[in-house]
């Protein structure tokens, strides 16, 4: 445990999650809505013939492709550039919001709208286009709410997920006068209304996508609002911002990436409109967007692929699932985790895009219980990763005391006799450590403010042990 | 540094520093079935991923099967199907829905059985071609679009740019309805992207999309609000 003082995430990360794991209210509403989820994809979930077998595969499918990933991008770009696109890569999100921004000024650009994509999260895109004065729009309905209330994302998939249909209509009538309801179809139908208005006044649409498929040289985004949709169909620019690690080989891949993706983050069958996107209007199209541009991203991704260990955490397709059954995830909560991808795939890939020791206690925050490695739909070895960052972190920057500790551990415990001595004098030991059980001056306090040491029994168990053969006719 | 000169910078930086990365490779886990790891992935390379139908939820051989799975995934996600007889059937059904509705007006696309299905309703018809107006789509009360495919495993409607009057049409009005033939009807994914591989090869349309039942939403509590963004109904008429 360190002793140094906590640096920023670490403290707020220690206090919100001391908070949030006490909030009753909280907790019921996450529960409910993920034993809802548990139910929902297990029904979909039997109904593959061999889910293993699918996962395997998965699995596989992003292993060519994240280890060939320069064929595959290349493929996919002079694929795309082939039918239109315009592609831009950015070494950092700073590169992609700069290309954006200018893109806005060469079109004049009027008004933004958005799609649901956590990659302009992660380079807050929509903070540096308000720093430049243009308003822009989430348009899908969890998103639009939390920007409404000037909060991050809580989920992946569900961004608003936190939130009673109270709340969201207090922050409806509070920011757009809307009479308050408690019909979550209602407050649905606000969000609609208001959007109508902004896809067609837009003149840029932003979105993400979930894969790039090389041998087309086509984006495909999942949804089940329609939002992105018309977000990348009615503007007359369209922009994609994705992440270097989205590439699947082949067309025929989403047979298999579709509905895995579906049934690990929602539970569906299939998501409602699965829409692939190659190009600007066509010739001969009668609609579409005059310019579309790729933005392919690298932000960090390319030092997670230079370690092979943890490369396979870019196969990760940002479904969800691992939150979902996160037993840490669900008691502290998404915002908790202080970084733009929560629970354990955000403990894992945090520290390798925004610094390991600063973000290095996410992966000391778990259980290891592994429900996230058991659900994820392409077989990420998750909980083990999480060890690897504690090693990995150790190693970097050394705990004295910890070291300290470990090496007195490990003297006394290859030294038998001196073992058996301490085992002896250890109920002493411990009364003595009575005297500052639990208060600051405990070395242990860490550990002590709220757990207490069992009590250390009289009689060892070797003694025991003897005493019982001697008994033994 | 000029723009152009920028961008291929970036490009060369980003790629060199993925082979880079790649110089050494990562292990191969393999948790479930160790052996045929590698050459399975070879044996896909042919557009069609059939193995992958041993694995995802079971389809039947035989049309009828498929057309009662279709169903019945149409009726789990809330859109509305009908089988019809002919073309006749599908008319009147048609203006039957138009009537209960109150339909005022409508869009559709010029197509083999889009031009005369709109026609037969006697109702103001937006003809979606190149250049038409936006607010005048937003008016309409329904969108009258083909089709390239229905997917029985999953119960979508498989449109294109090409096949159902561009990319806005089916996502923008409230009701879409979408006129298929029973020979359209395909057994999986699979199957529908093998179709779009072979119909435009040369050539995709800008949008390819599965629509898979209306627009919805869960994002209030998780309680399923139908109409989201895009249309809060689906009608399926195949004749
Ligand atoms: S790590 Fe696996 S389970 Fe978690 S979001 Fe990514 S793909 Fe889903």
């Amino acid at each position: 445990m360190s002793t140094k003082t906590p640096t920023k995430p670490t403290s707020q990360f220690q206090n919100d999650s001391e908070r949030m794991s006490l909030d009753l209210r909280h907790r019921t509403l996450v529960q409910t809505a993920m034993s809802k989820y548990e139910a929902v994809r297990r029904g979909t979930q039997g109904r593959f013939q061999d889910w293993q077998a699918a996962r395997q595969a998965a699995s596989e499918t992003k292993w060519e492709a994240l280890n060939h990933l320069d064929q595959y991008l290349e493929e996919f770009v002079r694929n795309t550039e082939a039918r239109g696109t315009q592609v831009f890569w950015a070494a950092t999100g700073e590169e992609a919001c700069a290309y954006i921004l200018d893109l806005c000024r060469r079109v004049e650009a009027k008004e933004l709208i958005k799609s649901k994509t956590m990659t302009s999260e992660e380079i807050h895109l929509n903070h540096a286009l308000e720093a430049a004065g243009y308003c822009v729009t989430e348009s899908d309905l969890g998103e639009y709410i939390v920007q409404l209330r000037e909060e991050p994302p809580y989920h992946l998939v569900f961004p608003a997920m936190h939130l009673t249909r109270g709340e969201i209509s207090d922050t409806f009538t509070q920011k757009l006068g809307t009479p308050a309801s408690d019909s979550p179809e209602e407050l649905t139908m606000i969000a609609r209304d208001v959007m109508r208005a902004k896809y067609l006044s837009a003149n840029v649409g932003i979105s993400g996508a979930n894969f790039a498929v090389a041998d087309t040289g086509m984006i495909s985004i999942t949804e089940n609002e329609g939002n992105a949709r018309l977000t990348t169909s009615v503007p007359r620019i369209h922009i994609a911002l994705l992440g270097i690690e989205k590439v699947l080989p082949k067309l025929a891949d989403l047979a298999l990436f579709l509905p895995m993706l579906a049934t690990a983050g929602t539970g569906q069958a299939l998501t409602c409109y699965n829409s692939l996107i190659g190009g600007p209007k066509q010739p001969g199209e009668v609609d579409g967007p005059e310019e579309f541009h790729v933005i392919l991203l690298d932000n960090g991704r390319t030092e997670l692929l230079a370690d092979p260990e943890q490369r396979e955490a870019l196969h990760c397709i940002r479904c969800g699932a691992c939150l979902n059954v996160c037993p840490v995830f669900r008691n502290i909560g998404g915002h908790s985790y202080g970084s733009t991808y929560q629970g354990p795939i955000g403990s894992v890939i945090t520290p390798h895009l925004q610094g390991l020791q600063e973000w290095k206690h996410l992966s000391a925050a778990s259980t290891l219980c592994g429900a996230c490695t058991e659900t994820c739909p392409v077989g990420i070895d998750l909980h083990h990763h999480l060890l690897r960052n504690r090693r990995n972190a150790a190693k970097a920057q050394p705990d004295r005391l910890e070291q300290i500790a470990y090496q007195g551990f490990a003297f006394v415990m290859t030294r038998p006799k001196l073992y058996r001595q301490l085992t002896r004098i250890a109920p002493f030991l411990q009364r003595l450590h009575q005297l500052i059980n639990g208060r600051r001056i405990d070395p242990l306090f860490g550990w002590t403010q709220s757990r207490n040491f069992p009590e250390v029994q009289p009689r060892t168990f070797k003694d025991y042990w003897a005493s019982r053969q001697e008994m033994k006719p | 540094m000029s723009a152009n000169e920028q961008i291929s910078s970036g490009r060369e930086q980003i790629l060199g520093r993925i082979r880079r990365a790649l110089q050494v490779p990562a292990p191969k886990r393999t948790p479930h079935e160790p052996a045929p790891a590698a050459d399975r992935y070879a044996k896909s390379l042919p557009v069609i991923r059939p193995e992958a139908r041993a694995w995802l939820p079971p389809v039947g051989e035989a049309w009828a099967e498929q057309m009662q799975l279709f169903t019945e995934q149409c009726a789990d996600l809330r859109a509305d199907f009908f089988l019809c007889a002919d073309v006749a059937e599908m008319e009147e059904r048609l203006a039957v829905l138009a009537k209960d509705c109150g339909w005022q007006q409508i869009a559709t696309h010029p197509g083999a059985m889009t031009t005369g299905a709109a026609a037969s309703l006697s109702l103001p018809i937006l003809l979606i071609e190149d250049g038409y107006e936006i607010v005048a789509l937003e008016h309409c009360d329904a969108a009258l679009t083909e089709c390239d495919a229905l997917v029985a495993q999953t119960g979508s409607v498989l449109i294109t740019s090409r096949s159902a009057g561009g990319r806005t049409l089916s996502a923008l009005a409230p009701h879409h309805v979408v006129l298929a033939r029973r020979e359209q009807l395909v057994p999986d994914l699979t199957a529908a992207f093998a179709l779009l591989t072979e119909r435009y090869r040369a050539n995709y349309p800008s949008l390819m999309s599965l629509v898979t039942g209306p627009s919805r939403t869960g994002d209030i509590e998780r309680i399923l609000v139908l109409g989201a963004h895009g249309p809060k109904r689906l009608t399926i008429f195949c004749v």
